[in-house]
Parts: C-alpha cells; structure tokens; sequence
C-alpha cells in the first residue's frame, strides 16, 4: 500500500517545502497585484531579489559545510563603497569593469580571512564572523565616511533594465548559479562538502580534506557577497556604508527557509534561492495589503515564524494520530 | 610535560587590568592621577554590569548544548525596559510590579522559545533569530514612535548612583556581585545546574540518567528569557530613557562574552564568573576605543580585531587529530 510519507519525502527533497512557500508566496501576491507577471513588474521586483539572492547562495554553502557567515553583510558594504568610491558618478564603463574585479577579489580575501580563523585556527564560526564583520563594516565605513558617491547611471541602468527575450537578468543569473550548483554537487567536491557539514569528525577520519573545504565554504561565501555587493550597488546606484548591515540576517532565513538544515550536511542552494525569493514577495504582499505601518514588522516576522513552525507542527501532529491509532514511531 | 595554564577567567580579568592600566598612558588617560583612575575603573565596572546581566541568559543557554544560543536577548531587553519604562512613570511604588512585569514578559518569550525548539524540534538559532524579529514587531506596536513614560527616582538611586559618598561603590556593582553568588550557587550547588551541564554534554546520556530533557530545556530558555528582562529592567534604571534599538546592541556583545569567559559555545562546559571578566573586558575595550579619538571606521576595525585576537587566545574547538 502506498502511504504518503511527507516526513520522508521532506528529508529526500529538503527543498520542497521551500517551494510550497514560494507557490503559496506568488498566488498572494499575485491576488493582491494582478499585474505580478507583466514584464516590467517581474523585472523591478527581480532585480530587487538578486542581492539577498546571491548571498543566501553563499550563506547556504557555509551553512551546508556547518558553518555560519554573519560578516557577509560587511563585504557587501565594502564592495559597494570600492564602487561607490573608486568608479562615481562620471566613471568610464572600463573603470568600473575593473573595479568589479578588484571587489571580488576583495570578497574572495575577506572570505578567505574568515576561513582561516575558522578552519585553520579552529575558532567558533559564530563568534569569528562576528568579530570580521566589525572589521570589514569599519573598512567600508573608512573608505566612505558618509553616504555618496555613485555609479555611472547608464551602467546602473543596464542592471536594472536588461531583459534578455522578456525575462529579466536575475533569471540568467540564478539559472547560472543553479547550473554551477548541480556540477559542484557530481564533483569530488560536492561530496567532501556533505560529508564535512553533516559529521566533519568522521568525515576527517575518512581521509576528507576538512580543514580545506572548511575554508573553501568561506572564500565562496565571501565571492557571492561580493557579487551581492556588486548586484546592490547597480541597483542602488550610490554608496552607503551601512547598506549589508540588514541583509546579513535576511540571507541566513532565507538560507532557513530555504530547507536548509542549520546543523549543516542537509539542503541545497535551489531552496535558499526560493527562500530569497519567498521573503521579498513577504515584503511585496505585506505593502499591498495595506497594513498598517505600525504591524508591519510584527507581520512579517510572524508570517516567517509559522512558515519555519509548519514543518514542526506537521510532524507534531503525525505523532500524535500516529499513537492515536497505535502505529508504532 | 604540563603546560601553564591560566583558566579564562583569570586571564580574561588579567588582560582587563593590564589594558586598564595601559590606558592610563594614554594622551586623555588618567596618568598619575589615582582618584581619577579609581573613578573611571568604577565607571567601566558600572557599565560592564548590564551586559553582564544580560549575558548570564545566554551563559545558561549555551552551556546546555545542543547548538542552544537565545538571539531574541536583545529584543527581550528592549521590551521590558520599555515596559519598565511605561510602568514605572515615576512611581516608587510601582518599581517592584514593573521588575515583575519585566521578569514574566522576559520569562514568556523565553518559554515559547523553549517550547519552539523542543517541541516543533526547531534549531535554536532560528527560532529564537525569529521570536527576535516577533518581540521587535510588538515593540513598534507598543511604542508606536514615542512612549510617555518615566523611571522612578528610587531606580536612579539604586542602579546608576554610588552607595555613598564615603563608600563610592556603584549600587549596580553590589546588585550585580549579588546576582553572581546567586547565578554561581544555581550553576554549582543545585540539581538544576548539575542537569544543565549534564544535557549540555551529552543529550542522551543526560535522558538515560533519568534527567528530564524536555523540561530542562524549556526551564533554561525560560529563565534566559527572565535574565534578560530583568537586563532590560536594569538598563533603563540607568540610562533613564527608553528608545527602540536599546537592547540589540547588547546582543552580539553578550555572546562575545560568554566566549570569552572560556564557557564552550558548544555547551557542557563554563562559568557565570567567565562571562562576567567576559563582560568587564569587553565594555573596556569599548569604553577605552571610545575615550580614545579615533574615527568610527578605525575604532570598529580595533575591536573586530580585538576580539579575534581574544578568542584566538580561548574560543578554539577540538583540534579534528587527537
């Protein structure tokens, strides 16, 4: 007999969950916005979702290796103000090309910073982070005291307005994270990194280079932020200091509800990328449904909070009619 | 061969009071001047208080393993200082119902958090980054802009003033020694504290040896929740005014200094007295980059440094070859 096990299915598909949000995320939304799908609409709120996107990639690798990253928003900050700072407002496309090298290999350093106090020196992740988020927030903050500076506007405007065959940027460049993402996942790699998020003790004991792919997790961590950086301030436009300081904690729920466990060895990054997703169409919906400005907040953290509940709820539920009717756990 | 060892604590005391003494030298230090010295050393243990109180929540929190952290503390404090706050207006009399209010509001939230990871089998650092983002809501809606309040006069006398001018000891300095015999008796001389670094080493262990896991771990969050609270009380009973980023600064801070007091983050290991030389180390570092005239941006890349270097010293896991 054939019994439906959401329990299992969830474990084989952790990110199935993730997609039932986002489906649910788009009906509301599009309920609320009939036009949700009319091309410019999908292009504004797209390019929207793309930094938190890129980053939760990035978080969801560190997360999947048992890591965490809270210093991602620093090197968002920093990236934007390089930019921001080094290109302005009259910059040569060249330039700025140029600097968009020079801030990911500032990501891929302060990545590679973070892992080796991590993975090297055997420090908390947490708490390493933390420390490192200090010193790259006060490094974009030494590079752009006050807000200013800025991009040239015709090379924001090829961010925000580039659609290839009606669909917007965003779509190419997920599509290309997600294809990068499944090659990663067939190599040698892509198993070390399982293996090390899920038991690294007896990953390590099976001749896995932990400490390397530790380290692997951050520097990768740190380019996505860069590219999240590079992606906001296209959006944006100008430099700010303080731009990644709320998108630290955005990209660890959207890495959450993503399916990604938190414990490290279970997930993948399809489902942080609709976590993303699901979390800016949360926004979307809670303006046009028009609440009131006061509830906002209490709203959207309690809608995050069931959707994160649900899962526990569900389970909760089966093993309580599961003793009900004496079926053993 | 045996190595010399100093226990986090006293190296983390030690390290304040040759950073204490260094300062000294500085440009705008106190030089030879020893009242001044007294004075400021009073000062910065005045202020080392409320985060320590608030990091005794999160010392319980973490020392019971199984990944536990409580990131709602700083939405907690916040809360019950505005409550305190509204409560109080001014009233002596009503100080001891707002301390109650503080504690079973702080005590709540603590306990759905309990109740979150228990029982919905939700990982720590979600629920309680969550039931943060939950409280901050309700905190907008309770302060909608600006809240009419005002704290007693009595609060001021017993939290920011010192005992007396003979005895120029701060009162919050005296509650907070208190409070550390108390949280020392609860962590050492009592079953709970026995359970609690039982579950924070080994969960199943713990269960097989008759601990109740489920009702430990609701209890410890609960509690958190009340310490934090009770934070939030304290907090307001010295700056006098409430405003709605009050307590998330206090966060990350609190974590750094059960880190640094050498409790483990992975649980089953630590002290109340670590977290406090934690706390007292770390509002010096902050008061003295404060003292000293630097831009924001340097001062913020000194204590991330600063930190780091901390923990390089204590906060290292297991090595993976043993």
């Amino acid at each position: 007999m054939k019994r439906f096990n959401l329990n299992a299915l969830m474990t084989r598909n952790p990110a199935l969950f993730a997609l039932i949000l986002l489906v649910l995320a788009i009906v509301v939304n599009y309920i609320l916005q009939p036009n949700l799908f009319a091309r410019d609409t999908l292009n504004s709120n797209m390019r929207v979702f793309l930094p938190i996107i890129l980053l939760s990639v990035g978080q969801a690798v560190v997360i999947l290796g048992g890591g965490i990253d809270i210093s991602v928003g620093g090197i968002v900050s920093i990236v934007n103000t390089i930019l921001a700072t080094r290109v302005g407002l009259e910059g040569s496309p060249e330039a700025m090309w140029q600097y968009v090298a020079v801030s990911l290999l500032a990501g891929v350093l302060a990545g590679a910073i973070n892992g080796f106090f991590i993975a090297y020196l055997r420090l908390q992740p947490i708490i390493t982070t933390y420390a490192t988020s200090f010193l790259y927030f006060g490094f974009a903050l030494f590079i752009l005291p006050n807000p200013g500076g800025g991009i040239p506007a015709q090379i924001a405007s090829l961010y925000r307005n580039t659609s290839p065959l009606g669909l917007p940027l965003a779509f190419y460049v997920i599509a290309i994270v997600l294809g990068a993402w499944w090659y990663i996942r067939s190599t040698r790699y892509g198993n070390y990194l399982f293996a090390v998020g899920g038991k690294a003790q007896a990953a390590y004991e099976t001749a896995v280079p932990v400490t390397l792919v530790q380290f692997s997790t951050y520097v990768i961590s740190g380019l996505m932020a860069a590219f999240s950086g590079i992606a906001i301030t296209m959006l944006s436009g100008s430099g700010n200091a303080e731009i990644g300081s709320a998108m630290t904690l955005n990209s660890i729920t959207a890495v959450v509800i993503g399916g990604t466990a938190m414990s490290g060895g279970v997930g993948g990054v399809a489902g942080p990328i609709m976590g993303a997703i699901t979390l800016g169409l949360i926004q979307n919906i809670i303006s046009f449904a028009q609440i009131n400005t006061w509830w906002e907040t209490l709203v959207k953290a309690l809608i995050i909070v069931i959707a994160l509940a649900t899962p526990g709820i569900i389970n909760l539920f089966k093993i309580t009619s599961q003793r009900a009717i004496g079926r053993p756990e | 061969m045996k190595r010399f060892y100093l226990s986090p604590p006293v190296a983390a005391l030690l390290l304040a009071v040759i950073l204490f003494l260094l300062s000294g030298l500085l440009p705008n230090g106190f030089g030879s001047d020893l009242n001044v010295a007294r004075a400021q050393a009073l000062n910065i243990l005045r202020l080392s208080v409320f985060l320590g109180v608030i990091a005794a929540g999160q010392t319980l929190v973490i020392i019971s393993g199984f990944e536990g952290i409580d990131l709602s503390a700083g939405s907690i404090v916040t809360l019950t200082a505005i409550l305190t706050y509204v409560t109080v207006s001014g009233a002596d009399e009503k100080v001891i119902p707002a301390l109650l209010i503080s504690l079973a509001v702080g005590g709540f939230i603590g306990f759905l958090n309990g109740a979150g990871i228990t029982f919905l089998k939700i990982s720590p650092f979600v629920m309680t980054l969550g039931m943060s983002g939950v409280v901050t809501g309700a905190i907008i809606i309770v302060n909608q802009g600006n809240v009419t309040g005002k704290v007693a006069p009595i609060m001021t006398r017993l939290i920011a003033r010192p005992f007396s001018p003979e005895f120029p000891i701060p009162n919050a300095l005296i509650i907070w020694l208190i409070f550390g015999f108390l949280m020392w008796l609860l962590l050492e001389r009592t079953t709970f504290g026995k359970n609690l670094f039982a579950i924070g080493v080994n969960r199943v262990t713990a269960k097989l040896s008759g601990v109740n896991v489920t009702g430990m771990n609701l209890a410890v969050y609960s509690l958190a929740g009340a310490l934090a609270g009770f934070g939030g009380f304290l907090v307001v009973g010295n700056t006098g005014v409430v405003m709605i980023q009050l307590g998330q600064p206090f966060l990350f801070p609190s974590i750094a200094a059960v880190a640094v007091g050498g409790t483990l983050l992975s649980g089953g290991k630590g002290s109340y007295w670590g977290t406090m030389a934690g706390a007292i180390v770390l509002t010096l570092i902050t008061s003295l980059l404060t003292t000293m005239q630097m831009p924001d941006s340097v001062r913020r890349m000194v204590l991330g440094a600063t930190l780091l270097l901390l923990i390089s010293i204590y906060g290292r896991q297991r090595a993976l070859r043993q």
